[in-house]
């Protein structure tokens, strides 16, 4: 690990103001950024201690939603008692997610700043665009079995590996951030991944020193929700496919559905149109089939992870068949 | 810095790059707690910081100022060892032995967090969690065994927690 000054935030504002210096980095959980300075994949000058802020709580909006302050744990959201009731397919998924010592100490606005698993993003003696801009990106005929098939582009192919992140996609979360200037703003959660593009280094929207605060999720509505992830080992293994799904039928049609998913994309992957073709039909394998197959529409396998099309669309089918039955799933009430 | 561990007050200073496993082990001289991959995705390494099981090789040790770390070596009271370290014994639930400082002080954290009702990936109610086998295998996956003795572990955890088979 390479040397860096260590400084404790007192404060939201002290914390923006050393967050901007050159080379300086928040550290909070730190089960992510530790484990890339060991190998020297990340080598910040200045670790910026935000662990003892005072953004930890869980709390009701003005709104009926939730405010989700970005220091609280990841397996202290799980457990919330309104995350479970109103929110559960995003306590299924942060249960998905790692093992239970990593989410006793991973933070909401950390796991949303994770970076990628691919491999050759961990490989120091390869290229990456991700972590050497312009040095290439030897997936894209090399081994790519964890790699995405949405949202790819010449530079990159590398998948997001949030499970977190998925669920507050398909929720339309809100994620708000203190900006060097002081100001707060809040990024819906859709805009705040980017595409790889040109620029596969630049992994959001934020901008140097900008310090999330928190994370705030919309009212609840009715509806069946689960968060499926299909994986190489029964537990603590990243995402290939993963679903997260929301479905609220009414007489007999669908009258909402939310859908983001895991493991295909370059970010927390969510198409409107998907869900657009679902809502007023019947629920049915074949019409979920059908929306699948536009999901999927644009997808690219480069080899190894061919198999991803497949299984999302038969990941999809099965979940909502299985939601739309009743036989999967957490209600939550009005 | 300051920090308790096992009940004893230590104040430390040094680079500020050192991991609480490697304070622990190279600085306190308490080797209970093993150096497994070093990249939090063994367990061998699991302490309980202010009562939460985390990996120590994950955290860096200046980060701990003031907290409160319990070990393997902290958890019997004078000879009279733990009953997870006496149902350890029991059940054979080891070969080597390498992992288990781990794997029980894991145990521990993870029998209060099942005790507070959290759920698991495997609870088919998220709102009233039984532990049951499946659930302490579930609950357990963070601490991988080389040696696979997990129907021991799980045995030994399953007693303590007077889990019926």
């Amino acid at each position: 690990m390479r040397m860096f000054d260590y400084a404790r935030a007192a404060d939201e504002s002290d914390a923006v103001t050393r967050g901007q210096a050159e080379g300086a980095k928040f550290i909070a959980g730190g089960t992510n950024l530790l484990d890339l300075m060991k190998l020297e994949i990340e080598a910040p000058e200045t670790l910026v201690d935000i662990s003892r802020l005072a953004m930890t709580e869980v709390a009701e909006t003005a709104e009926n939603g939730l405010s989700i302050g970005a220091l609280v744990p990841n397996a202290d959201l799980a457990a919330h008692a309104e995350v479970r009731a109103r929110y559960p397919m995003l306590s299924r998924a942060l249960l998905a997610g790692a093992s239970p010592q990593l989410r006793n100490k991973a933070t909401t606005g950390g796991n949303l700043r994770q970076r990628t698993r691919c491999v050759y993003f961990y490989e120091l003696a390869s290229a990456c665009n991700k972590r050497v801009p312009g040095s290439g990106c030897p997936a894209i005929d090399g081994f790519n079995r964890n790699c995405a098939v949405l949202g790819t582009s010449d530079a990159c192919i590398a998948a997001h590996p949030s499970d977190m992140a998925v669920a507050m996609r398909a929720l339309d979360a809100v994620v708000t951030v203190r900006g060097a200037d002081g100001v707060k703003r809040d990024i819906p959660i859709g805009d705040f991944h980017r595409l790889p593009g040109e620029t596969p280094h630049i992994e959001t929207a934020l901008n140097p020193g900008d310090l999330i605060t928190h994370v705030t999720l919309p009212p609840a509505t009715p509806a069946r929700q689960t968060y499926r992830k299909v994986r190489d080992r029964a537990s603590y293994a990243f995402a290939l496919v993963s679903i997260a799904a929301s479905l609220t039928i009414e007489d007999g049609s669908i009258a909402k559905v939310k859908l983001a998913f895991g493991g295909i994309g370059t970010v927390p992957w969510r198409d409107p149109e998907v869900e657009a073709m679902l809502v007023g039909k019947a629920p049915s394998p074949t019409l979920f089939g059908e929306a699948a197959d536009r999901l999927l529409a644009a997808a690219v396998g480069h080899g190894h992870n061919d198999f991803k099309i497949a299984l999302a669309r038969r990941l999809m089918v099965g979940t909502l068949s299985a939601l739309a039955s009743g036989k999967l799933g957490d209600e939550v009430q009005a | 810095m300051r920090l308790t561990v096992n009940g004893n007050d230590y104040s430390f200073e040094g680079d500020v790059r050192m991991s609480l496993l490697d304070l622990l082990r190279e600085e306190l001289g308490l080797p209970g707690t093993k150096k497994g991959c070093d990249h939090g995705q063994c367990g061998a390494c699991t302490v309980l910081v202010d009562g939460r099981r985390i990996n120590s090789c994950l955290t860096l040790a200046v980060m701990h100022d003031g907290d409160e770390v319990t070990t393997i070596e902290g958890l019997a009271d004078g000879d009279d060892l733990h009953p997870l370290q006496s149902a350890f014994i029991t059940h054979d639930a080891f070969q080597c032995g390498y992992c288990t400082p781990g794997q029980i002080c894991s145990a521990v954290g993870m029998l209060g967090e099942a005790e507070a009702h959290g759920p698991s990936h495997v609870s088919a109610n998220l709102g009233d969690t039984v532990l049951t086998r499946d659930e302490i295998r579930e609950r357990m996956s963070g601490n991988l065994c080389r040696c696979s003795a997990y129907p021991n572990i799980v045995d030994a955890i399953a007693d303590v927690a007077e889990v019926r088979s």
